[in-house]
């Protein structure tokens, strides 16, 4: 039910992001680049909808329906690495003009070439978790150095 | 100079659509769903790596959520698009750029959706630092490109 649920979403999510046509790069980069803002009201809108759900979810009910889960909103911990990721991912999004969910809604218009992109950033990410089990493996030793 | 040269309304219509998405789920399992652990949770099948293993229990929805990304906008395509569109950028920005995208919203716990629509719905301080961060950042990275002429 609740797999159902989820992959209903995905279709609006999709579906969303396919008619505001942030599914082309070409759109993102006329944001970032200027000359249309369109970007900021998909942005915009989103954040206000879901907000407001957020907010009056938590007001009226304490678990959610399917699963049980109860309703909390994550604070992600902040860390130099929010910063420094903010900024490695605001180059590739500048760069390309293109993130995860609009690539993935990007294959189904059509737009084959944006598996290259899809390819990268698995590479990317299985870097970063290789780079991170390299530096965990190296830190025990680091410390009977000093 | 003109702000919206397209338009509001597809801009508008297709972001409450995203809000809705998230609504939705949120509502009814109480999951705030960001599209780019799926990149985390998904090479858990393939490697024994703790990052992506820790991501493992979250694995099978985030592929049936991406999934249907894929088929949501194959509809819209479907219903209002003549064929298939493709971009006109070069491989080599995709690949790069692809690359610095998997590093940079990883590391950063968090992507256009999961900071930039849920994070700063929650309202959440490290989401709309994040936002503000890569959007000024991209900014003068896509700008840069214009004025080298990589074109489009």
């Amino acid at each position: 039910m609740s797999t159902l649920l989820i992959f209903a979403g995905g279709l609006v999510f999709g579906f969303g992001l396919a008619l505001s046509r942030m599914t082309q790069p070409e759109v993102v980069l006329s944001f970032l680049q200027w000359d249309d803002f369109g970007l900021g009201l998909v942005m915009g809108a989103a954040s206000l909808v879901a907000g407001l759900t957020f907010h009056l979810v938590r007001r009226f009910k304490q678990q959610a329906p399917l699963g049980g889960k109860s309703y909390e909103l994550r604070e992600k911990t902040f860390d130099k690495n929010v910063i420094i990721g903010g900024v490695i991912f605001g180059l590739g999004w500048g760069v390309s003009g293109i993130c995860p969910g609009a690539a993935y809604a990007s294959l189904g218009i059509g737009n084959w070439p944006i598996l290259i992109a899809i390819t990268g950033m698995f590479l990317g990410t299985y870097l970063l978790g290789w780079w991170q089990f390299k530096r965990e493996q190296q830190a025990p030793n680091n410390k009977l150095n000093q | 100079m003109e702000w919206f040269p397209n338009g509001i309304w597809a801009y508008a219509g297709g972001g409450v659509l995203i809000g809705l998405s998230v609504s939705i789920i949120y509502a009814g399992t109480g999951i705030i769903a960001g599209a780019s652990t799926f990149l985390d949770s998904t090479l858990s099948y393939i490697s024994g790596l703790s990052r992506f293993q820790d991501y493992a229990a979250s694995r099978d929805w985030r592929i049936v959520f991406t999934f249907g990304i894929v088929v949501g906008a194959m509809v819209y395509a479907l219903l209002f698009q003549e064929g298939t569109w493709t971009t006109a950028i070069s491989w080599p920005r995709l690949l790069v750029g692809g690359i610095l995208v998997g590093i940079g919203t990883r590391l950063g716990k968090g992507c256009t959706s999961g900071h930039g629509v849920c994070g700063v719905a929650s309202l959440s301080k490290t989401s709309i630092l994040n936002v503000i961060i890569f959007v000024i950042v991209a900014m003068g990275m896509a700008q840069l490109m214009q004025a080298i002429g990589a074109m489009p």
